[in-house]
């Protein structure tokens, strides 16, 4: 499944920054950023699940993406945000869920032959969670999948309490 | 694409039909003879047909002609209304949905079967088949009993005490009250008798009432109000609208023609005085002023009676797809949060203005938020219309007598509560007809009559509907249970377990009595599925059960889903939610008291001990707890168990959020809820919470030894 759905019309894709590292996510599946706000912690879930906040009234979960790649934890900044992305589940459902990311950087267009397969091992992510790398100005961004990275088999992995 | 819209409209209208059709041909197999319900039924037919043919449903059409052609002798009495026609008809009624259903993309009808159907109808017409002849004539001799239309009738009581009545110390103002207290009522006191006040005995009554009386009950009951004064007093109760009296299109009685029916005067009497009638009535001494008063009363409530019955029918109601009426409760549930905020925000500006301002929207709120929740309350009748179905076919099927009675269908629930109430109470019908209700011959070497008893009840009880089905079946046992649930490894040999306890085990997966799997139960699956569903709707079920007598299973569902009533607690900089209706009281815990506890997490209340949850410990919150932390005690599955908190900060009208698929496995939690600060809160499932730490407290103290 890594990777397999080959890239094949230039698309324009949202980066934005995690250690230092640049990360993009397929635009359209993106429905806003917004600032960081204060974040309702859900007890005994894992990590990585930030909590959940309130979205002009609904309730939507949010996920620090450094902790879900294993990345160390960072103090929030005035940069720090939250990007709304919108998951279509295998079974057709649309979630709303928020991802935590240091900062955003720009829109930009990547056409297919920008594009290469993940390599397999090396880049410190679990390869099935990227759908392939771009290349920009001699750097690498990694695109993301996100709906498999947000799935729920992913982030519902229960915790016992500490 | 106007099309579509076009038969959804008719499919709704015809699935509608269907259940009303189903109604009556039920109440029509326990009264065989009543004419309107034959004519109900003809005209759910003949509608379905029409409708059907006019929206290209044709095969709908032509299956409900045949089945209509033979109801239609039912109605003029060429055949009878057997319990075969009915059965007929009912499995023709189950077709016409099967057609629908497949028309609707379903699957397809089973074709044979509407044969089948049809000749088996067919084979009922006299001329054709033969057979039922013989019934014609015995459906024409039981006759047409007339039927009491349901619903309050007004009688006209003349209550004529005799002269000593006081003698034995009666006051027949208690009577009079004690009609009054029945209904509607209108007293008018006839006083003609009453002498000059020089030959007045005071020990005397002279005199006497007519009441007109406007009640659900019926004659019998205004009877028994007078049973102990029956040699004291003349009592004469009339039925006073019969149908004619009431149908919108007859001309009100005139005074005279009611004075005549009332025997006060005859018809000559009336014709001599006619023209300048009331006055001249008394004047000729046929009447008393007081009669003139009492008939006029008589009329005018005929009337306005008659002008209720008009409003009645004038008042429509409008059919609304339900998730336009989501929506509004989305949208009722964001301005009660917003109210919140805009209080809050009032409240620290401190500006006087703006407070009376945010107090006024508060209110409007409120009233909108019950105004928008009772338009989605239904009533649970036809809930407890589908499951005589039910009842009726599984009886006959299982070969026992069981008759169900209902009580309560006006009670009115939440849409979503009902729609998700179905399932849980067909498997607990099911089961007390299978399990429950013994066979007629085990019956009645019981001691018991043949027919078996289910009753179905709703009713209100506070902020929650009780929802109660009762048989008068063999009972559950609890030592059987017991042994039943050691057998299969469920509880460890040497438990100990009230009775209480061992009721519950029927809704453990897999746990099933049944010594044979038959097509009804044994499986084990179905009171699995109520005890989740219910725990779903955040309800609680109570099982009350005598050997030999009967059980009862009660279930206890809040009134709606959207919108509860909560308790904000604090923890740390956390904040949750409980549901109030579950919350008795909140006591303080110092910290000597815990020290004093030597570990046990218990508290003594008023000489009860209250075992007690630690949220801040339970969840891993971080921080030192305050010198004096604040127990919330609150009533789950029946015991009083207390949840820990930092600070009560007091009632919340809590719009309930969904927390989503991420969280679904976060059983602790029933929704989330956001604050007047924007802020979210979680809100608390007490339940599950109790059920969870009871669980891991039984492994570890399991695994310990």
């Amino acid at each position: 499944m890594a990777g397999g759905t080959r890239i094949t019309e230039t698309t324009q894709y949202l980066t934005f920054m995690l250690h230092k590292e640049v990360f993009a996510v397929d635009i359209s599946k993106i429905r806003e950023v917004l600032e960081f706000t204060s974040v309702t912690k859900v007890p005994r879930t894992p990590q990585f699940m930030c909590g959940v906040i309130n979205l002009r009234g609904s309730v939507v979960p949010v996920v620090d993406m450094r902790l879900k790649f294993n990345l160390e934890a960072s103090e929030k900044t005035v940069n720090t945000c939250i990007i709304i992305v919108e998951i279509t589940h295998d079974d057709g459902e649309v979630t709303v869920m928020g991802a935590l990311a240091d900062s955003v950087q720009e829109v930009m267009e990547l056409e297919p032959s920008q594009i290469e397969d993940p390599p397999k091992i090396g880049t410190r992510l679990r390869s099935d969670f990227l759908m392939g790398v771009g290349k920009h100005n001699d750097r690498f961004i990694m695109l993301l999948d996100i709906d498999r990275i947000f799935s729920p088999e992913e982030l519902s992995t229960i915790q016992a309490a500490a | 694409m106007s099309v579509e819209i076009d038969t959804s409209a008719f499919t709704e209208e015809a699935y509608e039909l269907l259940s009303e059709l189903e109604d009556s041909l039920l109440e029509l197999e326990e009264s065989p003879g009543d004419q309107e319900l034959i004519g109900r039924v003809f005209r759910a037919m003949h509608t379905i047909k029409g409708s059907g043919a006019m929206f290209g449903f044709d095969a709908v059409a032509e299956f409900t002609h045949e089945v209509e052609t033979v109801f239609d002798m039912a109605r003029n009495g060429t055949i009878s209304v057997t319990k075969e026609l009915i059965n007929l008809t009912l499995a023709a009624r189950d077709q016409i949905r099967a057609i629908l259903d497949a028309a609707g993309g379903g699957s397809p009808a089973n074709e044979e079967n509407a044969q089948r159907i049809i000749a088996g109808l067919r084979g009922l017409v006299p001329g054709a088949g033969g057979g039922a002849a013989g019934g014609a004539a015995a459906a024409k001799g039981k006759g047409k009993k007339p039927v009491v239309e349901a619903g309050p009738h007004s009688y006209r009581i003349r209550v004529k005490p005799h002269a000593d009545i006081f003698a034995n110390g009666t006051n027949p103002i208690l009577l009079l009250n004690e009609l009054r207290e029945m209904g509607e009522s209108r007293i008018i006191a006839l006083t003609d008798d009453l002498p000059d006040i020089g030959a007045l005995d005071p020990e005397q009554c002279y005199l006497s009432w007519e009441v007109f009386l406007t009640t659900e009950k019926d004659e019998n009951a205004i009877q028994d109000v007078f049973i102990f004064v029956d040699d004291e007093c003349d009592v004469n109760v009339r039925l006073l609208d019969r149908e004619e009296n009431l149908s919108t299109d007859a001309e009100p009685k005139k005074l005279g023609q009611i004075l005549v029916e009332r025997g006060d005067i005859d018809q000559e009497d009336l014709e001599e005085a006619l023209q300048p009638l009331g006055d001249r009535l008394v004047d000729a001494g046929v009447v008393g002023k007081d009669q003139i008063r009492a008939a006029l009363t008589e009329q005018q409530l005929v009337q306005e009676k008659r002008e209720k019955k008009k409003k009645a029918e004038a008042a429509t109601s409008v059919r609304v797809p339900s998730d336009k009426l989501d929506n509004l409760v989305d949208l009722v549930g964001e301005l009660v949060t917003v109210q919140a905020r805009l209080n809050q925000t009032s409240a620290s500006v401190g500006d006087h203005d703006l407070q009376l301002i945010s107090e006024e929207v508060e209110r409007l709120t409120a009233e909108l938020r019950d105004n928008t929740m009772s338009i989605r309350m239904l009533a649970i009748g036809t809930t407890f219309n589908k499951f005589k179905r039910l009842v009726r076919d599984l009886s006959l099927e299982l070969g026992k007598k069981i008759e169900m009675t209902t009580e309560g269908a006006e009670t009115e629930l939440d849409k979503t509560v009902i729609d998700q109430l179905n399932d849980p109470l067909v498997h607990i019908i099911r089961n007390s007809i299978d399990h429950g209700v013994e066979n007629p011959k085990d019956r009645l070497a019981a001691g018991k009559p043949e027919e078996g008893l289910i009753h179905l009840a709703a009713v209100h009880s506070g902020a929650s509907v009780l929802i109660s089905v009762a048989d008068d079946g063999k009972g559950l046992d609890p030592q059987f249970l017991k042994r039943k649930a050691i057998e299969k490894g469920i509880l460890p040999p040497d438990v100990e377990l009230t009775d209480k306890e061992a009721y519950q085990l029927i809704f453990g997966a897999g746990f099933s009595t049944a010594e044979k799997i038959t097509n009804v139960s044994g499986r084990g699956v179905g009171m699995d599925v109520v005890r989740k569903s219910i725990d779903a709707l955040r309800g609680q079920i109570d099982v009350q059960s005598e050997l030999g007598k009967g059980t009862t299973i009660t279930l206890k569902l809040p009134l709606t889903l959207a919108i509860i009533e909560g308790l904000l607690v604090e923890i740390a900089h956390d904040f949750f939610v409980l549901p109030l209706a579950a919350v008795e009281e909140c006591v303080e815990l110092s910290r000597d008291r815990v020290a004093n506890a030597h570990g046990r997490h218990v508290i003594n209340v008023r000489d009860e001990i209250v075992p007690y949850i630690r949220i801040r410990d339970r969840f891993g919150i971080e921080g030192e707890s305050p010198e004096i932390e604040q127990i919330v005690i609150s009533e789950v599955d029946d015991k009083r168990v207390g949840f820990v908190v930092d600070r009560v900060i007091g009632q919340h009208q809590t719009v309930i959020k969904n927390l989503g698929k991420n969280f679904e496995h976060s059983e602790e939690f029933s929704g989330a809820t956001i604050l007047g600060d924007g802020t979210v809160a979680l809100i608390l499932d007490l339940q599950k919470m109790v059920r969870f730490v009871q669980h891991e407290e039984a492994e570890e103290n399991s695994g310990g030894e």
